[in-house]
């Protein structure tokens, strides 16, 4: 970078007379001054970033790595710190993880279909388009109470699974959409037109052209959405997800609880132990979340048919 | 490959719907709680101690607060409420609206502790000091409370307004009708409590003994005099226990449906809760920081409770 600016001052430097590059030279020892200062004011955000999440996670390595054991993942909650592990609130998360997954992806993809090759360009759809970009934006919470509302009084869902990954699967909607519509946007023409050339239907280029070209961005924008889901406490806290549970869940009208919860419940324990105890949760978490967006990323390295 | 992953993400969504069918919904034995932080390690503990030997019956425990486990209670969508403070009279109405029925157990006491920085010059408190503390938010020093104590600005932490600790103290310090003051730190996590006061000198705050106990260390509770004649008694199991440590003492309860101790693993989960709470040897309301009822309360608790039953049968 400043290499660059160093051979730039030079060349204009030559073509100046002695007085002219004295003034010249002032000026671009100011610019240059300023160039790095914000270069220095850029690279100082991103490592008070990184020194943050360095910090949050060694510190919560520390405290919570000597309290990951087997035992840690095949026992329940208890009241006692050495006998309390995570196995209600790992199944937990792994059955609304499939589920928010089932409901979520089949509507969303469906919905940016929809809204990329079929729907026409008219105000409504533009007013959809808007809806689905401010949802997106909406606090969590919000999705709890329409959840509560709907999901467990209104069509009595009750406590379950089923309603709480049905409002996980409301929350992760819009974000699926929009990154789905991103990767079907971003096809190109010429693979359309190269399909209705050789005679397919609408739905043959969509389906067995546009779609796959677009996969991996909607795989990517879909896993990502999910691990959101994953991470999420607020709205299942509103719909009264339970923090102790002594079983796993058998189907999907049965009770629950999810990691987050449970490392929200120790971490208010009075006993240091439990702080510790959440600690170890939150890796176990981290870890989960951390492999999700891996394979978000090796499966659109691996099925990158097309340098979008 | 890809066509394959559609395939696949297709016929996961359609077990996903499949599934969603009304049918495999059966009447499950499941005993379902909700209500207050407070009660909850000692529900906590009873529910964990009955899923050992019941595994067929499933026991749930939320943490909705007090006022809103009442809110659920009264909506028959739980069986048993945790409650730190009684039913209030405007849930009482309701109740009598959709007539449910319900029995107040209490199971334990907490011991509202007052408590400052080690450092602190305080070591005791009269009530009328706490009163003039926590009324409203024209104090503002130690001075302000009492002439002969230090002019330095008084940090003050508590529970929210949601809280059935914050009721309890509200009415028993400051009086039901009173204001309180708003300006104080306010967090629903006990933890933040603690840690605000335990790191300065002049700050104050209150919540459930427990804390107190699992950070002795870092805190001192003040000896409390409910009157100004009256000597300070600090706050410990056997003051709490027999109610000497006046007037932060106080019961914490359970209330259990009438309708859903009809059904026997709700009765039978209550009949344990009971069992448990007076069994010295497992001592389980000591271990998780609460202090146990006297036997003879306990004695009365059980008749209760067989009384109720039979009144329902």
């Amino acid at each position: 970078m400043a290499n660059t600016n160093d051979s730039l001052t030079s060349v204009i430097e030559l073509g100046n007379t002695e007085h002219e590059s004295v003034v010249n030279q002032k000026r671009m020892a100011k610019r240059k001054l300023y160039d790095k200062l914000f270069y220095r004011l850029c690279q100082s955000t991103i490592l008070l970033a990184l020194v943050t999440l360095v910090i949050l996670v060694v510190h919560i390595i520390i405290s919570g790595v000597s309290w990951l054991s087997l035992d840690f993942f095949t026992n329940f909650t208890s009241r006692f710190a050495e006998q309390a592990g995570i196995k209600a609130a790992i199944m937990g998360s792994m059955w609304v993880l499939v589920l928010t997954a089932a409901f979520a992806i089949p509507l969303g993809v469906s919905a940016a279909i929809f809204l990329e090759e079929y729907a026409p360009k008219k105000k409504w759809v533009e007013w959809i388009q808007i809806n689905i970009g401010n949802l997106a934006g909406m606090p969590s919470i919000v999705y709890g109470l329409v959840g509560l509302t709907v999901f467990v009084r209104y069509l009595n869902f009750e406590r379950s699974l089923l309603a709480g990954s049905l409002t996980l699967a409301l929350l992760v909607l819009p974000i699926i959409i929009i990154s789905s519509q991103e990767a079907i946007k971003a096809v190109p023409l010429s693979l359309r037109e190269a399909a209705y050339a050789l005679g397919a239907k609408k739905w043959q280029v969509v389906f067995l052209q546009v779609l796959p070209a677009a996969l991996p961005g909607i795989l990517t924008g879909v896993i990502l959405s999910i691990s959101r889901a994953i991470g999420e406490t607020a709205p299942l806290i509103v719909i009264g997800a339970l923090s102790f549970v002594a079983f796993t869940p058998a189907s999907i009208w049965d009770e629950f609880t999810v990691l987050p919860i449970q490392i929200y419940n120790w971490a208010s324990k009075p006993q240091e132990e439990f702080h510790q105890l959440a600690a170890a949760a939150i890796i176990v978490l981290l870890v989960l979340l951390f492999a999700m967006n891996f394979l978000a990323i090796y499966l659109r390295q691996k099925y990158q048919r097309y340098k979008l | 490959m890809i066509k394959n992953i559609i395939f696949a993400l297709l016929a996961v969504s359609l077990i996903g719907l499949t599934a969603c069918t009304k049918g495999s919904r059966q009447s499950k034995k499941q005993v379902k709680i909700d209500g207050s932080s407070t009660v909850y390690p000692i529900t906590e503990a009873m529910a964990e101690e009955f899923s050992k030997v019941n595994k067929m019956i499933n026991v749930t425990v939320g943490v909705s607060g007090t006022g809103g486990g009442f809110k659920k209670f009264l909506a028959n969508e739980i069986d048993i409420n945790d409650a730190s403070r009684h039913i209030k009279a405007k849930e009482v109405k309701i109740a009598q609206e959709k007539g449910i029925e319900y029995l107040e157990l209490p199971v334990a006491y907490d011991g509202i502790s007052v408590v400052v920085h080690p450092e602190s010059f305080l070591t005791e408190i009269k009530v009328s000091e706490l009163k003039k503390i926590w009324a409203n938010n024209d104090v503002k020093t130690w001075k302000d409370v009492n002439p002969a104590w230090p002019n330095e600005k008084i940090k003050l932490y508590g529970p929210g307004t949601d809280s059935g600790t914050f009721d309890y103290f509200k009415e028993v310090i400051v009086g039901k009708k009173n204001g309180f003051r708003n300006d104080y730190t306010k967090s629903e996590d006990d933890n933040m409590l603690v840690k605000g006061v335990s790191g300065d000198k002049n700050a104050m705050g209150f919540f459930g003994y427990a804390y107190y106990e699992a950070n002795k260390a870092k805190l001192r509770a003040l000896a409390v005099a409910k009157n100004d004649t009256a000597s300070a008694i600090a706050p410990g199991p056997a003051t709490i226990q027999d109610g000497s440590y006046s007037p932060l003492s106080r019961p914490i309860f359970i209330y259990v449906n009438k309708e859903a101790s009809k059904k026997a693993w709700v009765n039978e989960f209550v009949d344990f809760y009971i069992t448990k709470s007076m069994d010295k040897a497992a001592g389980i309301i000591k271990q998780v920081g609460y202090i146990p009822l006297n036997d003879s309360e306990y004695q009365a608790l059980r008749n209760k409770y067989n009384a109720f039953k039979e009144a329902g049968m």
